[in-house]
């Protein structure tokens, strides 16, 4: 094969990437500034009006804050959980490891759809986990845990803790013991040596693994809208419903700009945070 | 006592027995090196004593204070690592003040402590450079000032030159004897390189299979090695196989062996093991024909310019004898010759 041949087999995920992702992206943002109601996709002409209204338009921009604040807060709570677990896990004998890994992959092939129906049933009143409390004595009668804020972040958690792992896990892997012993005949007890010298070690994966869950969580649109309260739906919902329900497809679009918009500038903030951090 | 008592120290994984009931002592201020081939229980004994594993039998004495059940952190030992182990998100000055800042909290500043210790180690003004910046000799003397820092009871290193080329080995080991002289810090050792335990130590504790097998000064284990697999283990030396035939003397080959002194751990009629140094077997050419001599035909000789190496086999065995050039006379491959042992050289051992 010359020279020039392969040049363009290596070319060629670049074009798919511009098929895929760059032309829908560019078509997104046409829309997003379409006159409603005109055109093929009932979209045409020209009109900034479905930007300049959306910040009066109802609970957007509230919905953009809930939507980063839920996404910020399940991805530290899935890192806080996921990252003690690596550690633990790395430590284990390799069989072990490998049980874990399979386990975790095989949670990866249920869709989110099923996990959300089902953490529905475990929440539920009749045969929820709350029939388990009852019957430990912990609670007089089964009561239902969902809808709620916390039954959402728990079902995203659920969701993101596989990913969070299987991130951290090859960087965690590669420390060497010797790391935490030394820093043991230094006088560092156990848990200070891990904080001291273990999670500086994986500043990297850390960031990574926070935007990851971030990332996952933000476009979460079952979860919320099957265990939440409308005023725990994300920004995903409130595009559909006006794509779908509103048949607004420019103000969708429009919405779904903005909200791009505001999740780039907080993953470009986490990640410029941790670059200040490294320098310091 | 000051320093350092092991006493009975025994560790075992499931069933296997990696250091099997192990006593010594080391006296403040001592050099002692641990030396066995790969798998004899050296880097264990190094961890039981720093804390890092727990023996399952055994107390370690540290100034005639039991330490046994003490953390790791608690004892503060000063560790060189194998694989050095310093943190890569800190630079220079704050590895090296890692222990100070657990110590005296951040606020205090130890700038001057870690130019001191930097100085020691002869790196002055690297403090803000990185670890990924520096080269191979220079992390070394990194992790041994971090180790220092704390002015650690014990120093404690686990083949801290083993990634170092040949060259810059030798220079380090002279230097970490001069600084262990200097600080009159105890100091371990591991190692499976017996020229850099001869070299280095005060006491030289030669392990095998999880046991002591003999500790002394370099130059008595040579002379005197305890058992045949510190002859073997330690320089070159001929272990032959011989019967007891009296109370100084040897039969091998049909021929009496003066040895000189026999221990009561042999009774005549038994067998031993006889060992003697290359240096101490003496070839001279056939001249005088008497019958009660060790004959023997020469193999292969080979010149070195100051001394000459000759193999001899002699009843059925090779026997290694090296020689000052001046006092070789002259033989050949297939040329007969006599063989001596140097009688006060030769070490009767049991079997």
């Amino acid at each position: 094969m010359t020279a020039r041949g392969s040049n363009w087999l290596l070319f060629w995920p670049t074009l798919v990437i511009l098929l895929f992702f760059l032309v829908p992206f560019l078509l997104l943002l046409r829309v997003s500034v379409a006159m409603p109601g005109l055109g093929a996709v009932g979209a045409g002409g020209f009109d900034l009006r479905n930007y300049t209204s959306l910040p009066f338009d109802s609970g957007f921009v509230k919905s953009i804050g809930f939507s980063l604040a839920l996404a910020a807060g399940v991805a530290v709570i899935s890192l806080s959980l996921a990252f003690p677990f690596t550690f633990w896990l790395t430590r284990m004998k390799r069989a072990a490891q490998v049980i874990w890994l399979v386990f975790l992959l095989t949670t990866l092939s249920l869709s989110e759809v099923l996990i959300t129906f089902a953490w529905q049933v475990m929440l539920a009143k009749r045969v929820g986990l709350s029939n388990l409390l009852v019957w430990m004595h912990l609670l007089p009668e089964p009561i239902s845990l969902s809808p709620n804020l916390w039954a959402v972040v728990a079902c995203l958690v659920y969701l993101v803790i596989p990913f969070s792992v299987l991130l951290l896990f090859p960087g965690m892997s590669r420390i060497d013991p010797q790391m935490g012993e030394a820093a043991r005949t230094m006088g560092a007890s156990a848990t200070r040596a891990f904080f001291t010298v273990i999670v500086p070690l994986m500043r990297r994966p850390i960031v990574a693994c926070f935007l990851m869950s971030f990332i996952v969580t933000i476009g979460s649109y079952v979860a919320p809208l099957v265990l939440g309260r409308p005023e725990h739906w994300t920004v995903a919902i409130l595009i559909s419903k006006a794509a779908l329900n509103a048949n607004n497809l420019p103000l969708a679009t429009a919405m779904s700009v903005v909200f791009l918009a505001a999740t780039a500038l907080f993953c470009g903030l986490v990640l410029s945070m941790s670059r200040s951090r490294a320098r310091a | 006592m000051l320093g350092l008592e092991v006493q009975g120290v025994a560790k075992s994984y499931a069933k296997a027995s990696v250091v099997d009931h192990v006593s010594f002592s080391v006296p403040q201020g001592e050099f002692v090196c641990f030396l066995g081939p790969s798998g004899c229980g050296k880097t264990t004994l190094l961890r039981l004593i720093a804390g890092l594993e727990a023996p399952s039998a055994g107390r370690i004495i540290l100034d005639d204070r039991d330490i046994t059940s003490q953390a790791a952190h608690e004892r503060s030992f000063g560790m060189v690592f194998q694989a050095l182990a310093l943190f890569p998100p800190l630079n220079v000055e704050e590895n090296i003040g890692y222990s100070l800042r657990l110590r005296d909290g951040r606020r205090k500043t130890h700038g001057k402590r870690i130019e001191e210790l930097l100085e020691l180690v002869r790196l002055p003004g690297i403090g803000k450079r990185t670890v990924s910046q520096l080269s191979g000799g220079q992390r070394q003397r990194v992790a041994i000032a971090r180790a220092l820092a704390q002015e650690p009871r014990i120093l404690l290193m686990d083949e801290p030159f083993s990634a170092l080329d040949a060259k810059l080995r030798e220079e380090m080991q002279v230097e970490i004897r001069l600084l262990q002289q200097k600080l009159k810090i105890t100091t371990i050792l591991v190692t499976h390189d017996q020229r850099e335990a001869m070299t280095l130590a005060d006491r030289v504790l030669v392990m095998a299979n999880g046991r002591v097998q003999q500790m002394g000064t370099a130059l008595d284990i040579y002379r005197n090695p305890a058992n045949k697999f510190v002859a073997a283990f330690i320089g070159l030396s001929n272990l032959i196989d011989v019967e007891v035939a009296g109370a100084s003397s040897v039969r091998f080959a049909d021929q009496l062996i003066d040895v000189g002194h026999i221990p009561a751990s042999v009774a005549p009629g038994e067998a031993a093991t006889l060992s003697v140094r290359p240096e101490n077997v003496l070839v001279d050419s056939l001249a005088s024909g008497r019958s009660d001599e060790l004959l023997g035909t020469v193999i292969f000789v080979r010149d070195y310019g100051a001394t000459i190496e000759a193999r001899i086999e002699c009843s059925g065995r090779e026997i290694i004898s090296v020689s000052p050039s001046a006092q070789w006379r002259g033989m050949k491959a297939m040329d007969k010759v006599r063989l001596q042992f140097v009688a006060d050289a030769c070490r009767v051992l049991p079997p």
